[in-house]
């Protein structure tokens, strides 16, 4: 096979559930794999945040949807000669097939590179991969593939109910569900169709185990299995929702090869080169088996399993679609044995998924066939019980690890239900359980969790039990060194040893004397390297995890000057991709500047956790208690916490306590940027303003504050029982019930109240300060008028609209704010500017989520700038400020993935809900602009426009829209108000009814029909009765996947720049050619 | 494992390690080695090629699925590798009390119990590959109440202790096959009874060259080759002949001395379900299942034998052949259990030859 001379690579775009950080590891591996084969890489990817989109990486980086048009205009103008499709997840696949079948990569004579497309659509069309499996004999779930609604209900009268619906060619189990009945079947099927042509109705495996294989191949037809993975989770709750233990720990021999084999054969059969998964369920009481699925790319999965065993399956999936044979290819770990090989595992690995669905209001909470996690953290051990409990911790929701949490209020009369029809606690379920006395052999039949798993954390539960009663024996001193040593084996943190062994209070005190105690004990974790062979040769890497289930470190702390960088641990709403970037350009700069890198971070889906992007990765909690074992251990000169988020951050007074060597910007001055009061004070004694704000602990002080203040206010409770925890009210109606509803509020569970400030802009710095002095900037500007969370705003920059005299202003500001706090390293500052005032609403002394936006469209590394700062370079006041002669706009936009959060109210506010980012670059704001929100899913109507525009503010802002629209030929559908606000203002309208009136024509039956092309609706307030009314209008787009905006602002802006640009009108350009434009101004 | 026994591991450069006892609580000396595989502990155990030997598994995690039920088979057992436990000792990180799977009968502990077989548990594994590794496999013990003294296990005629009595027969196929058996798996006589064989079962030293049989097969066992004089005596004579012979493991190495060429003592052996080996002059390789301390050297091959199979990862033989005969063998298990069956064709390739035999005679 001819080596490709020039190579696309089709990214995933921005982050969604389902589709996550794994994407950005494997892209990164496969343009390293042909990097290194001198072949020149283009990226198309409009997830500016990522490390693939970074310099260096791909050879031409395109930042544009990842959609057939954009594809084919990319091959089009860049020629290349071959194209790599499975790097990308879903979004990469289901482009490349649309793209195939209308003959594009004939056309443009583009080989597809690995697995041949063909391959792909016989896995993912149902019917074809059952009819592929059955001739050679391997059982598949009894099902039948329909396209209509009458063919689904005669296919469940055969099969017979249980049944579970899945949507063909579906991101993480997008569309499908469990039906019981037909009704239950009817709702759910109407809801598959909706995001696909064809569904499938099969026989339920609910209670079966789910187990998966990674499965590699050559062209040579030499088949590997490089990890298997067994779901803690039975079948019917997806496996990217489970608790995944990789290897197996539950399978015989037998059972291991036998599903193993199969894989082989199968995915021999169905012609794969390169890397995929095949998913098994496998009956608890015998070898009866039946292969669910096979993912011919690389996935969720795979990236877990590269990380589980240090075999790095992108890099390899790249290399064999060259044409390599894997026996060619070395294992890059040993550097001396072959790649052709399977992993041995000496240790464990628990992946646990991330929830975030507290955010969401009226989102169902149950877990289940289709994916509502947002990230997942893995954890590494010699036991279940020791990555399990580390795992637990590691997800950074305040729990210390499967006991010793904080009591959580919870229904016993409910506890059947959550076990048996879990929600994202279940876990924790078990625990409550336990102490209400169920047996291992009880909580089995409610949940049917493999008993080996549910006898590991009954032994967690009964040890803490035995720790517990050594309270009353005297604490820390009745504590011998068998049961602290077995505490620790059994994955117990110091703090839960505080807890258990000296009560619930005061804990972060009572863990340093347990950890002191522990230490004169001589009670201490080693250092073991992950080396894919279990010891068998010698490991070139220093791919690393603790443990207490050893005697001997594998290795000796670094030697020469090293410098720590803590990663940013679990992707959550707010933290992602963002800041792996952060972190590996950190560790980048440390190497660049002649220090060992050393980076500390536990979560699969990145790139800094691959191996060979640090010296050293610690594969590690990120609390407290293990990095500074890490500390004690390497003694480094520094360790940087300001590039990896808010988990950093938050140990940074702890860990100088410690004496760490924190790098940059002092704790204390931390602290005082991080606690409200304390940095209020700073602001008026700089004479800074803020809106205003008070800590309330009585309802008086509440309605005496608002008096003072005005509505609407911003209300931010510290204890929440469901729903948002942040709302803003109007009217006095609103905040008594918003309080009464939601919250409690007393001195333990203060309020704060905040002034909200109307129509007011929203603008952030992100910079760079050396002792205090600004050495580099980036001011970017909200789309969307403040009161939507800087992380779900559309954001431009450099900034459109935005006084020359305002920015003045805010810079002053922010040289004040960076002198006072000495800041050296990077810091985030978030600006209101209404009239010409300007206020400051927080500011962050860390890398902020728009860094790697600012610093890729400026072409200033602000990460680089700050990671020399910190090592004590100085480095010059650059020009970042000349950023408006840029001859080019940036923009970014969020991802919301609403679609898979059933019930969830799809409405930007106070709290954050998006789940990734994108950035395009244009020559105008509006290319720009459209580009990007193309990229995040939306599209260009093609005729018609459901308009509700809320109160009569955004009603006038969209007026003139409204003007465009018609003259562009729109029909516009509206409601009462609007309808009758548009008429008197000239502009033609066509009334629909809202849907409580019941009445046609209703606005949902257009929604249903898809006679509606683009839904606009603004909430006329955030207030619960306002949002329901027009929920359902929300909801109903966003389950039949219609594009929706629910900012006024943003409307505005999506409908000038669609009447005013095509699509063709969208400029094909590599983010070089941008830049190439900049050269003599920069 | 809280009020387990106390036991320790001794290894013969001194090395002492703490551990619990879980199993017999009883001493038992032996050669220590190591094993990576992952799962199938009740197949390794009752691996007669494991005789003499104290078990170390790298895998931390051992007991999970418990030890199934004995089932017969054509006589022979249906689940297990042989009818009794051969290693000396078992060496694990943790051992997991509780075991939970629809097939097990008992839990790892109380069947070591049943053969008076100690284990340890509570041990750096990974610290003591490691050590194997660099300095090799050593003797070693694991000391319960009663020190007992060293004992190399490769001094013995270890294959005299684990081949049968006497001759059995098992099948009513096609094709006769004589299996030496020098300590075979089981899963070797279920891979031919599977395949319409009639079975001739022999103890290693039997002058099965006097029986009227289609092929010969040369099975597993442990311990040094060079002990099987009368094996290689009788092997010779076959050799003469042009009837298929086919040998696994130890059966490979008595292949490569009856050719005349010589066996070597690895340092530390290939003991894992993941040894990749490339079939020579070809783009093919395959993962298998190995379990063996000596090797054939390669470089002592008469011109008449070509290697067959080589490891990808340290380049040492696999497998022989012969240029012209029907003899070929794997040092690798192509009948697997434990580990991958991605070779188990290799049965069938030799009841082609065979069949090809009987056709051409």
């Amino acid at each position: 096979m001819e080596k490709p001379q020039k190579v696309l690579i089709l990214g995933s775009g921005a982050l969604k559930i389902g589709e996550a950080g794994e994407f950005d590891y494997s892209g990164s591996q496969a343009l390293k794999a042909l990097k290194e084969e001198g072949i020149r890489t283009i990226l198309i990817n409009p997830n500016i945040a990522t490390v693939q989109t970074s310099d260096d990486i791909a050879d031409d980086v395109y930042f544009l949807p990842v959609t057939p048009y954009f594809v084919e205009e990319v091959i089009k103008k860049e020629q290349p000669d071959g194209i790599l499709v499975a790097f990308g997840g879903q979004t990469a696949l289901n482009c490349a097939v649309a793209l195939y079948r209308a003959g594009v990569f004939e056309k443009y004579n583009v080989r597809v590179l690995g697995t041949p497309v063909q391959s792909i659509i016989d896995t993912e069309d149902r019917d074809i991969f059952k009819e592929k499996l059955d001739q050679i004999g391997v059982l598949t779930a009894r099902s039948e593939a329909v396209t209509t609604m009458e063919d689904a209900l005669a296919a469940a009268e055969r099969i017979g109910f249980p049944i579970i619906v899945r949507a063909a060619f579906a991101l993480g189990g997008l569309g499908s569900g469990f039906a019981n009945n037909m009704d239950e079947l009817r709702t759910l099927a109407q809801k598959s169709f909706s995001t696909s042509d064809q569904i499938l109705v099969e026989e339920s495996l609910k209670g079966w185990k789910e187990v998966e294989y990674e499965v590699v191949r050559d062209q040579f037809d030499n088949c590997i299995t490089v990890c298997n993975m067994e779901n803690f989770d039975p079948i019917g709750i997806h496996t990217g929702e489970s608790i995944v233990v990789a290897p197996s720990q539950t399978l015989s021999n037998r059972e291991y090869h036998k599903l193993r084999s199969i894989g082989i054969k199968t995915i021999r059969h169905l012609g794969i080169v390169g890397e995929c998964n095949i998913q098994y369920a496998l009956d608890p009481h015998s070898e009866e088996y039946r292969v669910i699925e096979v993912n011919a790319r690389l996935s969720r999965s795979s990236a877990l399993a590269s990380k589980a065993t240090g075999y790095p399956l992108a890099f390899v999936a790249a290399k064999l679609s060259l044409g390599y044979s894997l026996a060619e290819l070395k294992n890059s770990v040993t550097q001396t044995t072959s790649a052709f090989f399977e992993p041995s595992l000496d240790y464990l690995v628990v992946k646990l998924p991330r929830w975030d669905l507290s955010k969401f209001a009226g989102v169902q909470r149950q877990i289940g066939s289709a994916m509502k996690s947002v990230g997942e953290v893995m954890a590494i051990g010699k036991t279940f019980e020791e990555a399990v409990q580390k795992g637990l911790r590691m997800l950074d929701t305040g729990r210390r690890g499967f006991v010793a949490n904080k009591p959580e209020p919870i229904d016993l009369s409910d506890l059947d239900t959550l076990l048996s029809e879990p929600n994202e606690e279940r876990i924790f379920a078990i625990n409550e359980a336990f102490q209400a006395g169920y047996d291992v052999e009880r909580v089995y039949e409610l949940t049917r969790i493999d008993r080996w798993f549910l006898q590991r954390l009954y032994g967690i539960y009964q040890l803490g039990l035995q720790l517990g009663e050594k309270r009353q024996q005297g604490g820390l001193d009745a504590l011998d060194t068998d049961l602290l040593r077995q505490a620790k084996k059994a994955g117990f943190s110091d703090q839960q040893l505080a807890v258990q062994l000296l009560g619930p209070a005061e804990v972060k005190a009572n863990e340093m004397l347990v950890r002191a105690r522990r230490k004169a004990l001589g009670v201490l974790p080693v250092v073991k390297q992950i080396d894919t062979l279990a010891a068998e040769f010698p490991a070139q890497t220093n791919y690393l995890y603790l443990t207490y289930h050893g005697t001997e470190n594998d290795l000796a702390p670094e030697t020469d000057k090293s410098v720590v960088v803590l990663g940013s641990g679990v992707y959550r709403i707010g933290s992602s991709v963002e800041f792996d970037w952060c972190g590996v350009n950190a560790a980048q700069t440390v190497n660049e500047e002649g220090y060992k890198s050393i980076i500390i971070n536990y979560n699969p889906e990145t790139v800094s956790t691959d191996y060979d992007v640090s010296d050293r990765l610690y594969f590690e909690e990120l609390s407290y208690e293990r990095v500074m074992d890490i500390l004690d251990f390497e003694a480094p000169q520094g360790v940087i916490l300001s590039t990896g988020g808010q988990i950093p951050n938050n140990i940074a007074t702890r860990l100088e306590q410690a004496g760490a060597p924190i790098l940059g910007t002092a704790a204390a001055r931390i602290d005082e940027a991080e606690n409200r009061h304390k940095f209020s004070s700073i602001m008026d004694e700089l004479g800074i303003a803020q809106p205003r704000w008070s800590e309330l602990t009585t309802m008086e002080a509440i309605y005496g504050f608002v008096k003072e203040v005005g509505f609407p206010v911003l209300i931010r409770p510290s204890y929440v029982l469901s729903g948002a925890a942040m709302n803003v009210v109007s009217n006095p109606q609103e905040l008594e019930e918003y309080l009464k509803l939601a919250v409690e509020v007393s001195a333990e569970y203060p309020v704060v109240v905040s002034e909200f400030i109307q129509e007011a802009k929203e603008i952030e710095l992100d910079a760079v300060a050396d002792k205090g002095e600004i050495v580099s900037y980036a001011i970017s500007e909200h789309v969307e008028f403040a009161g939507v969370h800087s992380g779900d705003a559309t954001m431009y920059y450099p900034p459109q609209r935005v006084y020359v005299g305002t920015v003045r202003k805010l810079k002053v500001i922010a040289e004040k704010i960076a002198k006072r706090f000495e800041i050296s390293g990077p810091f985030n500052i978030q600006f209101l500017e209404k009239n010409g005032a300007i206020r400051v609403i927080e500011c962050n002394l860390r890398a902020s989520r728009s860094f790697p936006f600012v610093s890729k469209v400026s072409g200033h590394n602000l990460i680089k700038k700050a990671t020399k700062v910190l090592l004590g370079q100085h480095v010059e006041r650059d020009a970042s400020e000349l950023v408006y002669d840029l001859p080019f706009v940036g923009v970014k936009a969020s991802q919301f993935s609403f679609t898979r959060l059933q019930g969830a109210d799809p409405v930007l506010r106070v709290d954050m809900t998006s789940t990734g980012e994108v950035g395009c670059l244009g020559d105008t704001a509006e290319e720009a602009l459209l580009k990007s929100l193309l990229s995040v899913g939306y599209r260009i109507p093609e005729k018609t426009v459901l308009m509700s525009s809320g109160p009569l503010l955004s009603k006038v802002a969209l007026l003139s829209a409204a003007k465009l629209l018609v003259q562009k030929d729109y029909t516009i559908y509206a409601t009462h108000g609007t309808h009758l606000f548009l008429t008197e203002n000239g502009v033609a309208s066509t009334l629909v009814y809202w849907p409580d009136e019941l009445q046609e024509p209703n606005a949902l039956t257009y929604l249903r029909e898809r006679k509606i092309d683009l839904v606009i609706n603004i909430p006329k307030n955030l207030t619960k009765g306002e949002l329901d009314n027009d929920y359902k209008i929300r909801r109903t787009a966003v389950d039949f996947n219609i594009p929706l905006i629910t900012n006024a602002r943003l409307a505005k802006a999506f409908i000038k720049a669609f009447t005013t640009l095509k699509l063709q009108d969208l400029s094909i350009k590599s983010w070089k050619e941008f830049k190439a434009q900049t050269e003599p101004v920069l | 494992m809280e009020n387990a026994k106390s036991v320790k591991l001794v290894l013969e450069d001194g090395t002492e390690i703490q551990g619990q006892s879980f199993g017999a609580f009883t001493s038992a000396a032996g050669e220590v080695v190591f094993s990576t595989a992952m799962t199938g502990y009740p197949e390794n155990l009752t691996d007669p090629s494991f005789a003499g030997q104290i078990l170390v598994l790298t895998y931390p995690i051992v007991g999970n699925y418990g030890v199934p039920g004995e089932e017969l088979y054509e006589s022979i057992s249906k689940i297990f590798e042989s009818d009794k436990i051969h290693v000396a000792g078992l060496v694990v990180n943790y051992y997991s009390e509780e075991h939970s799977h629809w097939n097990a009968a008992k839990s790892l502990g109380d069947w070591l119990a049943e053969y008076n077989i100690p284990g340890i548990c509570g041990v750096d594994t990974r610290m003591l590959t490691k050590k194997l590794r660099e300095k090799g496999a050593m003797l070693g013990k694991i000391v319960a109440e009663q020190d007992i003294p060293m004992h190399d296990p490769n001094q013995d005629n270890l294959v005299a202790q684990v081949s049968p009595e006497g001759v059995q027969h098992y099948g009513t196929g096609k094709n006769k096959i004589v299996l030496v058996d020098c300590g075979t798996k089981t899963n070797i006589i279920r891979c031919f009874l599977e395949r319409d064989v009639e079975l001739i079962r022999v103890p290693w030293d039997y002058d099965f060259t006097q029986l009227d049989y289609d092929g010969l097969f040369l099975s597993n066992g442990p311990g040094d080759p060079k002990m099987c004089v009368p094996t290689i005596e009788h092997l010779q004579k076959a050799l003469q002949q042009d009837k298929p012979i086919f040998g696994i493991c130890l059966g490979s190495q008595l292949m490569g001395l009856a050719a005349g060429g010589d066996t070597f003592k690895l340092k530390y052996g290939h003991r894992s379900h993941n040894q990749p080996v490339k079939l020579t002059g070809t783009q093919r390789s395959y993962i298998t299942s190995q379990n063996h301390g000596f090797a054939v050297d390669t470089a002592t091959l008469p011109a008449e034998w070509d290697m067959l199979f080589e490891n990808l990862n340290d380049g040492t033989c696999e497998g022989i052949k012969h240029k012209t005969k029907p003899f070929f063998s794997t040092q690798f298990h192509p009948e697997a259990a434990g580990g991958p069956q991605d070779t188990e064709f290799l049965f069938d390739q030799f009841l082609d030859e065979v069949e090809k035999y009987k056709a051409g005679k």
